[in-house]
């Protein structure tokens, strides 16, 4: 395929950009320039060797984001030249991404979360007093060329979840320039915002710089919170356990070294058991360790609930080679920030978790697929990949046994559909993540065509402990059908948000006491259970045990673990517009249901709100109902199968919409 | 392997679609994006059926048809889904020119202006300019389309993105499936989601080789030459009174079948039929477009001016 190319030349810094992660071009064919490179220009080289590199494609997008601050069209032309994509293609992945801007733009980006768990504290109240102190969000211009832009400028806009619901309100910070930075900034106020829209933020600070004791604050086994003048506060970590604010030690097994062990120090990691179970696994051999992970009985805990011993098996059995495995870490469900407390807190354990789960899979490559919100755990993972490489866990020649496993890190950039298990192959080769039509399922048909294994980072993080103390044992904990423990995020109008750590078989009512019930003693209205694509209950509703029989017997989902409370205060029909409008913005747009239902569904709600209904309030629920089932129906992928569920259950199960209160818009 | 359609047992050869296997025994499913020529996107989810023991519909024209399968293809969880898909699509885009679609609308009893009113047009450049992950919010008065104005870049044919229901047919044909020139995406995302070049440019700066292949495989004329797009907006378009005749194209020695669409003795289209096993639907510019010497005599150096330009 020959490249329609108009040649124009990057600039200095869109090459530098693309070569530090491509390395130089090694011929004009790929856009070397005459002279520098040593290989003839009358012959063409690149061609399959060239395309078959086109999964660096959104790591190259990134890699021209993060440097300028946007994608120019010298900029993508010369990624294309690169990786053999044609323009085209290549503006269609780069228009996918919500992190990603193809129109020039200030350099410093802050993405302020107006989603619902930070609306419960406040996120758009914090948002009108942005708009009347610096202006409105940005809007972006035509694309086109370069156009001066100040380094030192800065804008804001909304955000959907950012994954940190328990420090609501949420933001991230981008800084785009020659030293990147990317933070996630909790507890904002919109004092901080301009701060930090005004302040140009300190440089960026490498693991091995930092201080550690200013890091972990062993002996009140809590994390820190460091102060705004800390020269960590690049590093500034999201860790916050509230569970070990209760009186009554809770039990913690996934969460035992968060906060209490070094997450960037491989000795600290391996003094409290870590790569015990690489080791054990090894002697084990593949089989056995399946059969372990069957025995656990263990359930996905990113949402969809499969059982992870079956997949892995499924995996192991295909007969084409190589296998892959995908590590899920795009955490994205609106209320989810379990996996970024993992990540950031005990990235060892993922690292291992992950060689485990290659070595019984029989896969030499494994991904990690992060969000690109979550840049504290994409470095803390990458250095425990590091590290742990260097000390023989990973690589081709792991604990000296001849194993080979090694893992590669891919950011996403700001796509909640890329958390869908095809949509994630989609994204990882380089192309729209657009979820793919099952079957074929990802055990035969995944990854570049081929067996794949994802799991969630949460499913991962319980695979040391069933392989160091057996699948039996794992699956005496919990109930019959629900085996271990479960990270449940608790956010929203709640007195301690936070990760708590149960064995499964609590209620919801038990959670919500543990994180102190309903801030300043309010009453419930509603709780969201399992994110904008699981269900929300009522206050009658609590004592809905939190297993997957439970939640499957009334009716309602575990999702990924997310219990969002809503007080008498909230206004839940702002709430159920925010969740239409997520999906409107998040859906891929490649089927006809979830593409035009979304819009059509936040339509009618936003009707309803302005009170100039089609039919009154009851036509409209009679046309979101309609929509909603088509939906279900009919949509390639989960995310437009649930798109209503949420809005279906405060419609349907909790009354929200009844009543004559008007929203406000 | 045999399976059991709406209460027939039909036995089909192994890799069968279920959308064939429908056809073998005359049952017909409305289908936009499919085509026999391009792997199945199954976007346009209007082929649904429902399959027991499926915990949602599955789309009949890529789902492999499996031994003992029991399909319905009339259920009313499908006649559902169809409705509403038919009304998402006939609300959000102009199907004026979409071969049966009307008809499909009265089977299903698709009522789209159920929404509301349609939008009016965007601006032109508005929804190329779309940002992931952000839009406006709705306007409570009407119902959110992708009208926009018809791109009209170049002389041989028209780009009306106001009819495009998002099949995926022209970006395959252009792309992997086809024609290996990759000169048009998909861009944008949701709602937004749209055809373009690379920043939009206009088509002559794109890769584009206008082999209008593109134009073959678009199911509602959002493609169309310029003298279709032209004769339809001055009324004068009427499949009704064209002939067509098969020939060879003159230019190369491949020897594609030209299917030439001739209006009172004037050829108004040139096209390749699909089942043609050298060119599948494909021409390449001069088969596509290069006709008009044939009745443009005026031009013909050497001839006599007098031509009256219809050809015969």
């Amino acid at each position: 395929m020959d490249l329609h190319l108009r040649h124009a030349a990057p600039t200095d810094q869109e090459r530098a950009a693309v070569d530090a992660l491509l390395g130089p071009p090694t011929s004009s064919w790929l856009g070397g320039t005459r002279g520098d490179v040593a290989r003839d220009t009358h012959v063409a080289h690149g061609g399959r060797e060239t395309r078959e590199q086109r999964h660096l494609l959104l790591p190259a997008l990134e890699a021209l984001q993060a440097r300028v601050g946007w994608i120019s069209e010298t900029g993508l032309e010369y990624v294309c030249t690169r990786l053999g994509v044609p323009p085209a293609d290549a503006w269609g992945v780069a228009t996918f991404y919500a992190l990603l801007s193809t129109t020039p733009r200030a350099p410093r980006v802050l993405h302020v979360c107006d989603d619902v768990a930070c609306r419960c504290k406040g996120a758009a109240e914090l948002i009108e007093q942005l708009e009347r102190k610096v202006g409105p969000a940005h809007s972006h211009g035509p694309h086109g060329d370069h156009v001066e832009i100040d380094p030192h400028s800065a804008v804001w806009m909304r955000s959907p979840c950012l994954g940190l619901c328990d420090q609501a309100p949420a933001a991230f910070l981008q800084q785009a320039g020659d030293a990147r930075h990317e933070r996630l900034v909790g507890e904002l106020t919109v004092e901080r915002a301009v701060t930090l829209l005004q302040e140009p933020p300190p440089a960026f600070v490498p693991h091995s710089d930092m201080p550690k004791q200013l890091v972990y604050s062993m002996e009140h086994r809590r994390p820190f919170f460091m102060q705004d003048d800390s020269p960590l506060m690049t590093e500034t970590s999201t860790l916050r356990l509230p569970q070990d604010d209760n009186d009554a030690p809770q039990h913690r097994g996934l969460l035992d070294r968060i906060g209490i062990v070094d997450p960037t120090d491989i000795a600290a990691y391996r003094n409290t058991g870590g790569f015990d179970a690489l080791r054990r696994a090894i002697e084990l051999g593949p089989d056995a360790v399946i059969r372990e992970v069957i025995d656990s009985k263990l359930m996905g805990r990113g949402g969809a609930a499969f059982p992870t011993g079956r997949k892995w098996d499924a995996v192991a059995k295909q007969s084409a080679h190589p296998h892959y495995l995908i590590c899920n870490a795009d955490e994205s469900e609106p209320g989810t920030f379990k996996d970024r407390v993992l990540l950031d807190g005990d990235p060892f354990a993922i690292v291992e978790s992950m060689a485990i789960a290659g070595f019984a899979t029989g896969c030499e490559r494994g991904f990690l697929y992060i969000r690109g919100e979550y840049p504290l755990g994409a470095s803390r993972v990458q250095h425990a990949i590091d590290e742990a490489r260097k000390h023989g866990f990973l690589g081709g020649n792991i604990l000296g046994r001849g194993i080979r496993f090694d893992i590669e890190i891919r950011r996403g950039a700001g796509a909640y559909i890329c958390g869908e298990e095809t949509a994630i192959f989609n994204s990882i080769e380089g192309f729209r993540g657009e979820p793919r039509n099952k079957p074929p399922f990802p055990v035969q048909a995944g990854l570049f065509g081929l067996p794949t294994v994802v799991n969630n980072v949460e499913t991962l993080a319980n695979i040391p402990a069933i392989v160091l103390n057996g699948g039996q044992a794992f699956a005496r904990i919990g109930t019959e059908e629900s085996t271990g423990t479960k990270l449940f995020c608790l956010s929203g109008n709640v007195e301690r948000p936070g990760v708590y750590e149960v064995e499964f078989g609590k209620t919801v009512r038990d959670l919500l006491d543990m994180a102190g019930g309903v801030t300043n003693g309010r009453k419930l209205q509603a709780m969201l259970l399992g994110g904008a694509a699981g269900v929300f209950i009522g206050p009658n509703d609590l004592d809905i045990p939190l297993t997957f029989e439970g939640a499957r017997a009334a009716k309602a989902t575990l999702g990924s673990g997310v219990l969002v409370a809503f007080d008498e205060a909230v206004d839940m029909k702002q709430i159920l517009l925010r969740i239409a409008s997520f999906f409107r913005d998040e859906s891929c747009g490649q089927c006809v249901p979830c593409r035009v239902g979304t819009v059509r569904q936040e339509e009618a709600l936003y009707r309803i709100a302005s009170g100039k209904t089609i039919g009154g309030v009851s036509g409209e629920i009679a046309l979101l109902d309609e929509v909603g089932l088509a939906m279900k129906d009919s949509s390639i992928c989960g995310l437009g199968q649930t798109a209503y569920a949420a809005i279906e259950s405060a419609i349907h199960r909790v009354g929200l919409l009844n009543g004559k209160s008007e929203i406000h818009i | 392997m045999s399976l059991t359609i709406d209460g027939r047992k039909v036995s089909v050869r192994e890799g069968t679609t279920i959308l064939a296997a429908c056809r073998e025994i005359g049952i017909e499913i409305p289908t936009l994006c499919f085509l026999e020529t391009l792997h199945p996107i199954n976007a346009c989810r209007i082929c649904v059926v429902e399959v027991e023991g499926g915990r949602v519909l599955v789309p009949s024209c890529s789902r492999a048809a499996e031994e003992g399968m029991v399909v319905h293809t009339q259920s009313s969880r499908v006649k559902h889904s169809r409705k509403l898909v038919l009304e998402m699509l006939a609300s959000s885009v102009d199907l004026s020119t979409t071969p049966q679609v009307a008809e499909w609308i009265e089977e299903y009893e698709a009522k789209p202006e159920r929404f509301g009113p349609p939008a009016p047009p965007a601006a032109p450049g508005t929804r190329d300019a779309s940002v992931p992950g952000h839009h406006a919010p709705p306007n409570p008065e009407f119902a959110a389309t992708v009208a926009e104005p018809a791109k009209i870049d170049n002389d041989l044919y028209v780009r009306d993105y106001a009819k495009c229901i998002l099949c995926y047919k022209c970006v395959e044909a252009c792309g992997p499936d086809h024609q290996n020139t990759f000169a048009i995406a998909v861009a944008g995302r949701g709602f937004d989601a749209h055809i373009s070049t690379e920043f939009a440019v206009p088509l002559p700066e794109s890769a584009c080789v206008y082999c209008g292949n593109c134009i073959a495989v678009c199911p509602t004329g959002a493609l169309m030459a310029t003298t279709e797009y032209e004769k339809r907006a001055a009324g004068t378009w009427d499949e009704s009174r064209m002939t067509t005749t098969d020939t060879i194209c003159p230019y190369c020695g491949v020897g594609c079948t030209l299917r030439l669409h001739v209006d009172d003795g004037v050829i108004v289209k040139a096209t390749s039929p699909l089942e043609n096993s050298i060119t599948q639907g494909n021409l390449c510019i001069k088969g596509r477009f290069g006709w008009r010497f044939v009745q443009n005599r005026d031009a013909v150096p050497g001839g006599n001016g007098a031509g009256n330009g219809d050809g015969r």
